[in-house]
């Protein structure tokens, strides 16, 4: 319910109003109807009408005789038969025949169908097809059902729409001989409550600039990875920085110390110096930087001790945002 | 496998439910993030059995839809608050870790299958 609510804000600020009525045109009854209803015949009892519309709670049922239809039967015709003390006369008594039926055909638009509803006033469309065969059922009920169902489809092409022209507007609205956003973040030693804050807002804004949801992906493990190092390892902390450009996303962790003694070693899985702590919180089992490799299309690592950590991570921009690593000769 | 139904196979109860109601196709269980980190996807189930921040930001990170928490570990009301920001859905299993990845396995959530197995240097 939340979801489709929140789904309806979204919609009123980003969907043009003729989405709905275009949808209504676009969208066949077969795609919203009840297909294969429950049927009686015109020789079963009004008895049996109780029952199936007490069981299942419909309101109306068709009358189906050898494969044909033959009328409907509504909860009106039920009232009926209570008043008279028929329920033991045969459904054909109260039903309503074939040739006073409001149908709709199956490949019609939801339009014409919900049109029909309005002026007849009927609460439920019998649904044929060429052949003036009975296949389903529709009702207002499944016309809202089938056109939000529709409406959220919509919603999510617009927005990958959205997302595929956002980027290249962006950056070709500034112009320079090199065009690239910078995003900076510190973050504090010992800070677990917040790790992961940085990580977090560079990917919504990656994904907000219209980044591939795998390329932001790669990028938000990979910075989060190295945002926890400095939590964990550093002294003072440091910072974070993002370069988004156009071709190719760099982040860099930096901090001022105390600096790795053995790069090599570090990298190697299974490596770790963090504190009880740091491994409470589900980290410092020697896996970020094997981790951080695998995110990342190049890696680069300097650090001195006594002197700090320096550690580049470069993602190339690609369509789907996989990993593109250049070879370097 | 809805959230529905892997509340229904651990007993559990929905601290909060996810954004949007996933269909999740399969599952993954440890306490080391970066463990996790490494075989996210979008459409996978976290089992953990702890309850700080760094798991909701794990699954923030990776697109990981829903946190499963086990052997009845309620957490903090700041962190299901949190959690619901972001529309990640958290779950609560009154099982250990063992049982409740045994129920939801049995119940037709697979893991990742076989993997390499790896020397460590």
């Amino acid at each position: 319910m939340t979801q489709q609510f929140s789904l309806f804000a979204r919609m009123g600020k980003d969907l043009p109003a003729s989405v709905l009525q275009e949808l209504m045109f676009e969208l066949r009854v077969s795609r919203v109807m009840t297909s294969t209803p429950i049927t009686i015949s015109s020789q079963q009892l009004m008895e049996d009408v109780k029952t199936l519309m007490r069981d299942h709670r419909f309101s109306g049922i068709p009358v189906v005789d050898d494969g044909e239809l033959v009328g409907i039967v509504s909860v009106q015709d039920l009232i009926h038969a209570f008043e008279e003390q028929a329920l033991d006369a045969p459904v054909q008594r109260f039903m309503t025949p074939r040739d006073r039926l409001i149908t709709v055909m199956v490949e019609e638009p939801v339009f014409e169908a919900l049109k029909r509803l309005e002026q007849t006033g009927v609460g439920r469309l019998l649904v044929l097809d060429a052949e003036r065969h009975l296949v389903g059922m529709l009702t207002k009920g499944d016309i809202v059902a089938g056109l939000l169902h529709a409406l959220e489809a919509a919603y999510h092409r617009e927005e990958e729409l959205e997302r595929q022209r956002h980027p290249r507007r962006f950056f070709e609205a500034l112009v320079s001989d090199e065009t690239s956003l910078v995003m900076r973040y510190r973050v504090r030693a010992n800070d677990f409550a917040s790790g992961g804050r940085a990580s977090a807002q560079l990917k919504q804004a990656l994904l907000q600039m219209g980044a591939a949801p795998q390329l932001a992906r790669r990028v938000a493990i990979a910075t989060y990875e190295a945002e926890i190092n400095l939590i964990i390892h550093t002294l003072d902390g440091g910072y974070i920085v993002a370069e988004i450009r156009p071709e190719r996303i760099i982040v860099v962790a930096h901090d001022m110390g105390p600096g790795i003694a053995n790069v090599e070693l570090a990298r190697k899985v299974g490596y770790s110096t963090a504190s009880p702590l740091a491994r409470e919180m589900g980290f410092g089992a020697g896996m970020g930087l094997t981790n951080i490799e695998r995110c990342t299309d190049e890696l680069n690592i300097w650090s001195a001790v006594g002197v700090g950590t320096r550690v580049e991570m470069i993602f190339n921009v690609t369509e789907d945002g996989a990993r593109a690593p250049v070879e370097h000769s | 496998m809805k959230v529905a139904e892997i509340v229904k196979a651990i007993e559990g109860e929905i601290l909060t439910p996810p954004a949007v109601d996933v269909d999740l196709d399969r599952a993954f269980a440890a306490d080391l993030m970066s463990d996790i980190l490494v075989f996210a996807q979008p459409k996978m189930l976290m089992i953990t059995g702890l309850t700080n921040p760094q798991t909701i930001r794990t699954a923030e990170m990776s697109d990981m839809p829903v946190i499963l928490f086990v052997r009845g570990k309620r957490p903090s009301e700041a962190l299901v608050r949190m959690a619901e920001e972001i529309g990640i859905g958290l779950l609560l299993s009154p099982y250990t870790m063992y049982e409740t990845c045994g129920l939801l396995y049995d119940a037709g959530l697979p893991g990742m299958g076989k993997l390499p197995i790896v020397q460590q240097s």
